[in-house]
């Protein structure tokens, strides 16, 4: 369980989460919606332990994404809107997320196999020089192969062309019994199918929090 | 222990590929490569001879541009993952940020070091092989502090990038440093000590903080402190601390400071906002 309470969060004189309290439990699947700037990625930030709140805190589980960061994101998934330009070659990066999220080589190996992406010729190729696609494909392989119970994804599909999106939202189908997922996005109709909640905010508040 | 060695293992094959990194190594290698094209070891003046006059000009250009290389490639080593992103990605792992920190500054002090280390031992092995006579004492020397004004640079290069949220500012103050470490410091303190305003051990003291000057004094410190060429700085220090001293302070003091400013950078790295 996610628990954000009464959070605050400034930037300087900036103010970019303004008391917001939300709680998302087990089987919640979150479109996460707003313009620019409503403090849709400062959420996304706070949960994953990236900002310290001016006030209030967040807990999931019951424990501090800061103090006990390690054991949080265990249990966490997240895939950014845009690739970052990691120099790693593919090969080290997934080393490096098999040593740190103690997960399986294969399994990444099955989920971009499923995502259809070829990962074999591409190994020794570093990950900045791959089509955006490709990055993407990578980055979502990888989130899946942690069979993480919180999956945060923030505009995961925007690079995508339409096939690598059904085949994301098939997978995320099978994939997402007992989690919570939470999309971060500005079109709710690409995601309508894979939601069963949508919060919009605005202007660092919640505006609306519904089932849908 | 194991995601510390993966990191500083993943850092340095990333330095290795960066283009920056052959550039580093081109430069210290084809110094070495320079001066004994140039003649340097069969040179002789103001008393300096083979492979000893080499390593000595090898060192006195190294001091210049040894400390803005290791500035300007490690600055951004943190400030500019987060600027792109990076950091925030690869810190959604469950990995320790007392692991990432540190692992990466092991693997930098890899790939800034062995370039240097290097372009020494291949002075010694040409040297060999021209049948120059080898001044062990002088080598290890300045291996140790090589060794130490890398860890000096790299430790204040970490807590830049750590304090500093963008990689433009960051290189920009690394800049400041260097020009006031090699230049302004000296220039202050030669203009009080004119002006009488300070005595000469106070001023002398000060510029023992600085960690450029220390390695400037002790890089001549195996030499006839009755050489002109080493100024008047050197021969009171060298003049007034005995040599065995010097030369330990010389290669753990920029040690200790190196650490001291990379911890600083930790505990600001972990204390606040990551990305």
């Amino acid at each position: 369980m996610i628990e954000v309470k009464n959070v605050t969060k400034k930037f300087g004189s900036t103010l970019s989460l303004d008391n917001v309290s939300l709680t998302f439990e087990k089987n919640d699947y979150i479109a996460l919606m707003g313009p620019n700037g409503a403090g849709k990625t400062t959420l996304i930030r706070l949960i994953l332990g990236y900002y310290h709140p001016n006030v209030g805190e967040v807990l999931i589980d019951g424990l501090s994404p800061i103090k006990d960061r390690l054991k949080v994101l265990e249990h966490i998934s997240f895939v950014p809107q845009l690739p970052p330009p990691i120099k790693l070659s593919l090969e080290e990066l997934i080393s490096y997320v098999c040593a740190s999220a103690h997960i399986e080589k294969e399994t990444i190996f099955h989920f971009a196999k499923e995502m259809e992406l070829d990962l074999i010729p591409n190994l020794s190729k570093s990950f900045f020089k791959l089509s955006g696609g490709m990055k993407q494909k990578m980055l979502i392989a990888i989130s899946l192969a942690k069979k993480s119970e919180i999956i945060i994804y923030d505009e995961p599909t925007a690079n995508l062309d339409p096939k690598a999106r059904d085949n994301f939202y098939r997978l995320l189908k099978e994939n997402e019994n007992g989690k919570i997922s939470l999309f971060v996005s500005h079109r709710l109709d690409e995601i309508k199918d894979i939601v069963n909640r949508q919060i919009y905010m605005d202007l660092g508040k919640v505006l609306s929090d519904e089932k849908i | 222990m194991k995601n510390l060695s993966l990191i500083a293992y993943l850092d340095l094959r990333e330095s290795i590929r960066a283009r920056w990194f052959l550039v580093y190594s081109f430069v210290f290698g084809g110094l070495i490569a320079l001066f004994f094209i140039a003649g340097v070891t069969e040179s002789q003046v103001m008393g300096f001879s083979g492979l000893s006059r080499l390593l000595l000009m090898y060192i006195q250009v190294t001091i210049v541009i040894l400390p803005i290389f290791i500035l300007i490639t490690t600055v951004r080593s943190i400030s500019g993952d987060r600027d792109n992103h990076i950091l925030e990605y690869m810190l959604s792992f469950p990995i320790s940020l007392k692991q990432y920190y540190w692992g990466k500054i092991i693997g930098r002090f890899a790939t800034v070091f062995l370039p240097v280390f290097f372009a020494m031992i291949l002075a010694l092995v040409i040297g060999v092989l021209k049948g120059a006579k080898i001044p062990w004492d002088i080598l290890f020397l300045y291996c140790g502090l090589l060794f130490s004004l890398s860890s000096a640079f790299l430790g204040i290069a970490f807590f830049i990038s750590s304090v500093v949220k963008s990689s433009e500012v960051a290189l920009g103050l690394s800049f400041f440093v260097w020009i006031f470490l090699l230049a302004f410091i000296d220039i202050a303190l030669i203009s009080l000590m004119m002006q009488n305003r300070l005595s000469e051990e106070l001023i002398i003291s000060i510029s023992l903080l600085n960690p450029m000057e220390i390695f400037r004094v002790a890089a001549i410190s195996l030499f006839d402190p009755e050489l002109t060429v080493m100024g008047p700085v050197a021969f009171y220090i060298l003049d007034n601390i005995p040599q065995v001293v010097f030369v330990l302070f010389a290669i753990f003091y920029p040690i200790i400071l190196g650490l001291g400013f990379a911890w600083l950078g930790f505990s600001i790295f972990s204390k606040t906002d990551l990305v």
